[in-house]
């Protein structure tokens, strides 16, 4: 039987980028590309500024599952509940400037094993309408 | 570069304050990550990694083979095992499957105190052929 709030998507999330929480994500992670932290490195390789590693994805779009995850209309009992997998596919780079809007679905709901999954995806755009990130989270809840 | 070609391997130990300067870095305080007395009460040997720096880690290994240019990774996939831990080395090592279209597929795997923390991750990165 599938999930009554299955499909459901939540509001906008928007998150505007910029240069230092670029580098201290960067530095907190071990990037260590001059593109990360320098804007003349960033404009000489191509980009508008300084330019996000693909995973700081999880810095402007958790805001936008947080609230699927969090939703007493799921029901997810989070002390039990385990980041299972994660799957990014990239688009447009991200820079310093760039304002990034993500809307997150509840995609899928499955169970397996005496556990249940719950399934998000995110997509997320820039200011000129470019995805830059659509993520699909999987959240497994142990003895359902 | 081709089928069965391996990545270059990247190893990295996380120090004790990772987890803390990760949680400020990506807005994740869960205590589990940053509360070693909380950790321990929840069952934990300690204060654990966040899964998603450990895949950060992966989306590194990956993007090394364009140079750590940040257009060439086009998808990681991954499964979160087991369990991180600061202060321990971690390794991730990776092989191509099939190059295609100018874009490598490659099986990589997280490894810690002989713990895969991340299996069957798959990546997609464009290479110069």
């Amino acid at each position: 039987m599938s999930h009554p709030a299955l499909g459901k998507a939540y509001p906008p999330f928007e998150y505007e980028v910029c240069r230092e929480k670029i580098r201290e994500y960067s530095h907190a992670i071990g990037a260590a590309n001059p593109v990360h932290f320098e804007r003349e490195a960033a404009k000489s390789a191509g980009f508008r500024d300084v330019v996000a590693p693909p995973m700081f994805a999880v810095v402007y779009s958790a805001g936008s599952v947080a609230p699927g995850v969090l939703d007493p209309e799921l029901g997810i009992n989070l002390a039990l509940m385990l980041h299972g997998s994660q799957e990014f596919v990239w688009g447009e780079p991200v820079c310093s400037g760039d304002t990034i809007t993500t809307e997150t679905t509840f995609k899928d709901h499955r169970e397996q094993d005496g556990r249940t999954f719950f399934v998000f995806e995110s997509v997320s755009t820039n200011q000129d309408g470019q995805e830059t990130v659509r993520g699909t989270w999987t959240d497994i809840v142990r003895g359902g | 570069m081709e089928k069965g070609d391996s990545i270059p391997e990247l190893r990295v130990t996380p120090d004790k304050y990772l987890p803390h300067r990760y949680a400020g870095a990506s807005g994740d305080f869960n205590p589990i990550h940053i509360d070693r007395e909380f950790a321990t009460q929840v069952g934990l040997p300690r204060n654990i990694l966040h899964g998603l720096y450990t895949m950060a880690q992966v989306a590194r290994a990956n993007a090394a083979l364009a140079d750590g240019d940040p257009r060439a990774l086009k998808r990681l996939s991954v499964q979160f095992r087991g369990i991180g831990l600061p202060e321990s080395e971690i390794t991730v090592t990776g092989t191509v499957r099939e190059v295609r279209d100018g874009r490598a597929v490659i099986d990589t795997v997280a490894e810690q105190d002989g713990n895969q923390i991340i299996r069957n991750a798959e990546a997609e990165v464009e290479v110069r052929q």
